[in-house]
């Protein structure tokens, strides 16, 4: 991908791709950090305007590290409602279809050839 | 009249064959639509001819064929046939009914979960996360459309199949693909016979999203991985394994991931046949409940003494 078709992407899916990169560390990250997570070539000071702007809006928090900050997704009270509700969600999973989840449940024979196909597809 | 009412009845069963090959030779876009129509149509000529065989039976009743203003007996094969017919008819459309109500019932109650569960959690852009330890993502549709992803799913891939994921999900938004599933999701309550189609229907939804992951990440094998991968760390992650799932077939997501590997192909030839069949099983369907209903409904004002002979 190039950096010109990256910049060009809707800003609502540059801030779903920051986002993801924050949770998926797990830890507080500057903007060069979550820079280097992403797959694709957006310029520091994009990732910088991304952040920036979803502090504003209250999703992520962040602290003084060094001379910028590191920044950090928020986690309070109403994670915890959601976890219930979707372990509630989790129970039926399979059978709801209105919901097109990403992957269905695998029978064992199944679960044999994906690593089978994941194996082959690496080489 | 009666042998016209079978053959909606019948006809489902003979489109199950066709639904497999109509996913592999029509590509995923072109056999969600023509499955979903096939099976919409189907499943109302279906109803329709089980209407009219309860409303057949009803009126050989005495009371009913008197509130039904007959002056003379509706004009049926034997009532040893129409009657158990009839019956057989009041059942299935009953269980029917009821099914699609519990059915209808349980995927808004699952849906509404969904939705507010989506506005507690932390959104940016169209992304949810929500903070669970088991794999999960879905396309949430609604307004605005939302892409749902739990913190394990994402820490599961890595930067670029994150992104392939996220463009799955939003291909199912941008598709609509929520509706082509509840069509089909009614249409299996409808009749025993769409059930396959149904989940032909659903493989073809996921294929198309995926085929449009991997072209908004330019790499097939890389949205395979992500498929794969998080089918491996969602199974992983369940305590049970449920009865149902059996080990005979192979199930949507290994399809799914082998279609992805494989180059795609040129459309073969076939597709055109296996088109025009599935077209030609939905108009003879609906030609015979509409004639048979159409007839119906003559032969009971025949026997009104409203229309002639």
């Amino acid at each position: 991908m190039t950096d010109a078709k990256d910049e060009r992407r809707p800003a609502g899916e540059l801030e779903a791709t920051v986002m993801a990169a924050l949770w998926a560390a797990g830890r507080p990250r500057t903007p060069a950090q979550v820079q280097a997570d992403l797959a694709s070539d957006l310029a520091r000071t994009t990732v910088t305007t991304i952040l920036s702007r979803l502090y504003e809006k209250g999703i992520v928090d962040r602290h003084r590290q060094g001379r910028g900050y590191a920044y950090f997704p928020v986690q309070d009270a109403p994670g915890l409602t959601a976890r219930r509700m979707h372990s509630e969600l989790d129970r039926d999973a399979d059978r709801e279809t209105v919901l097109a989840r990403f992957v269905a449940q695998l029978s064992s024979d199944d679960e044999r050839l994906l690593r089978e196909l994941l194996e082959s597809g690496e080489q | 009249m009666t042998a016209l009412l079978l053959v909606p009845l019948l006809l489902p069963f003979a489109v199950q064959p066709l639904a497999g090959r109509a996913l592999d030779r029509l590509g995923p876009v072109a056999a969600l639509w023509a499955l979903t129509l096939t099976a919409i149509v189907l499943a109302g000529a279906s109803v329709s001819a089980l209407g009219a065989l309860v409303l057949t039976g009803l009126l050989k009743l005495p009371l009913f064929a008197a509130l039904g203003e007959l002056v003379r007996p509706l004009p049926t094969p034997s009532d040893l046939l129409v009657l158990p017919a009839a019956a057989a008819a009041t059942g299935v459309l009953t269980v029917s009914v009821l099914t699609i109500l519990r059915s209808a019932l349980r995927q808004l109650r699952a849906f509404r979960s969904a939705r507010v569960q989506a506005e507690r959690s932390p959104t940016a852009g169209d992304l949810c996360v929500i903070d669970s330890p088991h794999p999960d993502a879905y396309a949430l549709p609604g307004r605005p459309n939302r892409i749902v992803v739990t913190t394990a799913m994402l820490r599961t891939l890595g930067p670029a199949e994150r992104e392939a994921l996220f463009a799955h999900e939003r291909a199912h938004n941008a598709g609509s693909h929520h509706r082509f599933l509840v069509a089909a999701e009614l249409a299996a309550h409808c009749h025993p016979g769409l059930r396959r189609v149904r989940g032909a229907i659903q493989l073809a939804a996921e294929r198309a999203a995926d085929e449009a992951a991997a072209a908004a990440v330019g790499d097939r094998r890389l949205t395979a991985r992500a498929i794969a991968r998080a089918a491996l760390a969602a199974q992983a992650s369940r305590s049970t394994r449920p009865d149902f799932a059996s080990a005979a077939t192979t199930g949507p997501v290994p399809q799914r991931v082998a279609a992805l590997l494989a180059s795609p192909e040129a459309r073969p030839r076939t597709a055109s046949w296996i088109a025009l069949l599935l077209a030609a099983c939905t108009a003879v369907s609906a030609c015979a409940a509409v004639t048979g209903v159409i007839t119906f409904h003559h032969e009971v004002e025949v026997a009104q003494g409203e229309a002639p002979r």
